[in-house]
């Protein structure tokens, strides 16, 4: 007998073995006979036109053999490419600098520190003018214009967006017990991957074909965008997306100095590498959030929550380079009505340019549902305080239930599945929670500061269905292909990639609860546009909820073709047999069995096959999901403040998560505790801000601060496991749900925390300097 | 000018700009390429290598400074197709998801454990206290650490 191959549950990941050897191999590890190296020059201000490009003295460096400027890109009509969201961005500027750290011209040299060189010996001649950097007078009378290049745009607006019912909500409002409304503002943030971007590009001349290696979370799409863009044959393009040292949203856009590389290769008929550097990475590199939002909670005086209203001031930066659904330009705030059953709601957008780098999706937010969150939850618990409840009490009375659910919210999402007093109250039971109550208030007595901050979220995750969510005009599904070869090893072939989630553990585990081989026995192929089905990549905690479902999918349809296939070979009726993971075996006969293996060996072997059936065990699926994937969860902080220095120790987390299936426990596990951590970094420490000419004052990581091993607890996480009716093993998406969860956790944790104080808000990041502020007084600080 | 560096036990002689980081001649020079890099500014720690036996940030280290000197990276931590304990560590308790900032966390751990084989978890965040992780939240890397130092014994 042959034991049962379980594909399910805790195993050690098969890619660690490379990793921990020192042996993975990222982009700056990639070396190519004769390759060349690229550097960008960037600008030194955020606003200012562009007078004159001197490259002479670069190019007469004797290890410089490219130079090319903005005028050199307009001549082959490379200058400006599309976004994401339909906008353009110049590629190299041509007309005006628009944002301090935008790309002027690039030089290509011999090694890396003489490309740096050369940089030096460009003379940029700027005619510096007047940048828009707070948003909220980017749309002055007098605010100086920055898009000139947009035919008849006379000020900085970028959209409006709204959702839900303007009237409804209005007529609620009017007639509510009790409103309770708050600005809140979710400063700008950067995803800052330990591993910077980068690219290697080699175009052959002779099979006029070019590869790329790039950082890149979405390489099929990307290969389209290039080949519409720079009119490469599609087929002659093959991006490689190598080892990725993390992503978290700010590998999803095209970046100009991608597109300078491909330019290098073809110029030099040489391999030309660009590693980015640090502060190339936080000053241009696609920022997160940077919403200004405006709240109000309405509800009866017994705490039933009635309605939620919203304006959103959002600031776009120079250009829109959102990375959302196109359809979505506000990404999926829409949820904005969090996890509770609503009579009304209604959010309306103004989305403008400022002078700072473009970007808006990306440090794992799931496409704004961090905004969201945030929101909904900084009100609950503003409400919460009005009324002299206690938070976790008024959120058990508010939520959706779980007989409700499909459940349409009032801005139109249907939300899957739940239960969320079940998620609530194994929180409340790991955290101790009445306990930790009674010893705050024992320690207020003394003069301690001690807060205990809840929060609870719905993200919607997993990325299409395809008629109604595309990202540059390409539908938002994602393809898998198994194969089974003739010894019974297979491998799987998958349109998204890993940036550090395991996919090459997730998925061999994935096929191998389906099929019954070993996930040994099973490679997963990934990142490779050559060598995977195409899809849309990882973001938006999508690749378990789409590519995850196509795998499943595509197996399946190896087994029923391996189920005729056995049923040919122990010569009776397909339905006369029983399937045990990896055996065939005849209904009411289990010795009449065959397994996986032998079946394998037999579809590729010389024997007869069943009438119709063609040889070999393959299958490939594209799927597109009917709906997105709904996971949620119960967070509860404790902090304790130091009264003297208004620092904020984070003591305790517990977090609750549900997101369906868990297919490696161990897995989920460590991505829900790598997003607690930025959630705990965002309430506490991140930012990335400005001074008024526009400059960045966190261009490196000793200014925008990240947490280390001392600024976080040990996490104490739970589960709660509520399936996904729609997915065919009920897995839900769970790569966001963290940070998008933990941030109002804390910061409704340090608000309790300061009660004695008054205070009734603090924007993030709660660093010393604003809670000190907050104490003596000063509700908004400087930033 | 020339340097020689032991490196992993070999010595290693190149001709080098004075201007070179460590950091690149075991990158580019030697192709060692396990030792990363993660920023300009020393914050990070994904460079972080053995230099006489104590972790340094290589990347604030010039090659001309290590002339004559020991450095040890992640590749020399595998012995005669053993995994060092703090190897296996990683790899029992999710220690990584990228990858990225692993070699610098092992060489942190290994020279802790070298200086001080039981740490309590407190002294392991302190001794990667001068590094980032952005994907594992921490907690399974002192686990790591942690499992590495019961079985010292066992696989070293």
């Amino acid at each position: 007998m042959t034991t049962e191959v379980r594909g399910h549950g805790r195993m050690l990941r098969k890619e660690d073995r490379r990793f921990v050897r020192g042996k993975g191999r990222y982009c700056d590890d990639i070396q190519l006979p004769g390759m060349l190296h690229l550097a960008v020059l960037r600008s030194p201000v955020a606003h200012a036109r562009v007078v004159r490009v001197d490259t002479t003295a670069a190019e007469a460096h004797p290890k410089v053999r490219a130079v090319v400027t903005g005028a050199m890109l307009a001549e082959r009509g490379l200058a400006w490419m599309p976004t994401l969201s339909g906008d353009v961005q110049a590629v190299l500027a041509t007309d005006k600098v628009r944002f301090q750290g935008q790309e002027v011209a690039f030089v290509v040299a011999d090694d890396r520190y003489a490309a740096r060189d050369a940089l030096e010996l460009i003379d940029v001649e700027y005619d510096v003018l007047p940048p828009v950097v707070d948003v909220r007078h980017a749309l002055d009378a007098d605010a100086p214009l920055i898009r000139d290049d947009v035919q008849g745009k006379t000020d900085n607006h970028c959209f409006d967006w709204e959702t839900g019912d303007a009237e409804a909500t209005r007529r609620v409002f009017e007639t509510a017990e009790v409103v309770v409304e708050q600005e809140l503002v979710f400063p700008r943030v950067h995803p800052a991957p330990l591993e910077t971007c980068g690219a290697v590009a080699d175009y052959d001349r002779i099979e006029e074909k070019l590869t790329l290696w790039c950082t890149t979370q979405a390489p099929h799409a990307h290969r389209t965008l290039y080949a519409d863009f720079a009119g490469i044959p599609e087929h002659r393009i093959r991006v490689v997306s190598p080892d990725i040292g993390g992503g978290f949203g700010n590998k999803v856009p095209i970046y100009p100095a991608y597109i300078c590389t491909i330019v290098g290769s073809m110029l030099t008929g040489r391999p030309v590498k660009w590693a980015e550097d640090r502060t190339e990475n936080l000053t241009a590199g696609a920022f997160a959030r940077d919403y200004v939002m405006t709240g109000e909670i309405a509800a009866t005086r017994d705490g039933r929550i009635l309605a939620v209203r919203s304006h959103v001031l959002a600031d776009h930066g120079a250009f829109n380079g959102t990375a959302a659904p196109m359809r979505f330009p506000g990404g999926f705030f829409g949820v904005f009505t969090g996890s509770y059953d609503l009579e009304a709601a209604y959010c309306s957008m103004t989305a403008v340019h400022t002078n700072k780098a473009p970007g808006g999706v990306a440090y794992a937010c799931s496409f704004r549902i961090a905004e969201a969150v945030y929101l909904v939850e900084r009100l609950v618990d503003l409400l919460a305080d009005e009324l002299g409840r206690d938070p976790v009490d008024l959120r058990l009375q508010n939520f959706i239930r779980p007989e409700q659910f499909p459940y349409t919210s009032r801005t139109g999402w249907v939300y899957d599945s739940g239960d969320y007093e079940a998620a609530m109250r194994e929180a409340l039971r790991i955290a101790g929670y009445d306990e930790l109550r009674r010893e705050q208030s024992e320690r207020r007595s003394t003069g301690e500061l001690m807060g205990i901050g809840v929060s609870f979220f719905t993200e919607a995750v997993g990325a299409g269905p395809r008629e109604t969510m595309d990202m540059a005009g390409l539908g938002m599904a994602d393809g898998c292909e198994v194969r089974i070869h003739p010894s019974g090893k297979a491998v799987v072939r998958i349109s998204v990639q890993t940036q550090g989630q395991g996919h090459e553990t997730t998925f061999a585990q994935i096929v191998a609860e389906e099929i019954g081989i070993h996930p040994d026995d099973i490679d997963v192929v990934h990142g490779d546009t050559d060598n995977t089905p195409y899809g849309l990549g990882t973001y938006g905690s999508r690749s378990t909820p789409v590519s995850g479902a196509a795998a499943v999918l595509a197996t399946r349809k190896v087994r029923d073709k391996a189920r005729l296939l056995a049923a040919h070979m122990l010569e009776v009726a397909p339905e006369d047999l029983d399937w045990e993971r990896g055996v065939f075996s005849v209904r009411g006969v289990p010795e009449a069995r065959v397994t996986i293996q032998q079946v394998a060996r037999r579809a590729h072997g010389p024997g007869d096959l069943p009438e119709g059936l063609e040889g070999g065990l393959d299958a490939q699926i594209t799927y597109s999901p009917s709906n997105l994937t709904y996971p949620f969860g119960a967070y509860i902080c404790v902090v304790d403040v130091d009264p003297g220095t208004a620092t904020v120790k984070v003591r305790r987390f517990v977090a609750v998560d549900d997101c369906g299936t868990r297919i490696n426990e161990m897995i989920v596990e460590g991505q829900i505790q790598g997003g607690l951590t930025d959630g705990v970094g965002i309430a506490l420490m991140e930012i990335v801000s400005f001074d008024e000419q526009g400059n960045c004052l966190n261009a490196s990581l000793m200014d925008y601060l990240i947490p280390t091993a001392l600024e976080v607890p040990d996490w104490e996480n739970g589960k709660t496991v509520t399936p996904a009716p729609h997915h065919p093993i009920g897995a839900k998406g769970v790569g966001e749900s963290a940070t998008v969860g933990s941030p109002p956790a804390v910061v409704n944790a340090v608000i309790d925390a300061l009660e004695p104080f008054g205070v009734r808000h603090v924007d993030m990041p709660l660093t010393p300097s604003r809670v000190w502020e907050a104490m003596r007084g000063n509700g908004r600080p400087p930033y | 000018m020339r340097v020689s560096i032991t490196v992993n036990g070999e010595p290693c002689t190149r001709e080098v700009e004075a201007r070179l980081l460590l950091v690149h001649f075991l990158r580019d020079e030697l192709g060692l390429t396990g030792t990363h890099w993660g920023c300009d500014t020393s914050n990070c720690g994904a460079c972080v290598v053995l230099y006489d036996g104590e972790p340094v940030k290589s990347c604030t280290v010039l090659a001309a400074m290590a002339d004559g000197h020991e450095v040890r990276t992640v590749e020399d931590l595998e012995r005669d197709g053993v995994l060092d304990p703090v190897q296996q560590g990683f790899i029992e308790c999710h220690g990584l998801q990228c990858g990225f900032c692993t070699p610098g966390m092992l060489m942190s751990a290994r020279a802790l454990l070298d200086r001080d084989p039981h740490p309590t978890d407190h002294a392991v965040r302190e001794a990667i206290s001068g590094q980032i992780c952005r994907c594992t939240g921490y907690a399974t890397i002192v686990r790591s650490v942690q499992w590495a130092a019961e079985h010292q014994d066992e696989t070293a």
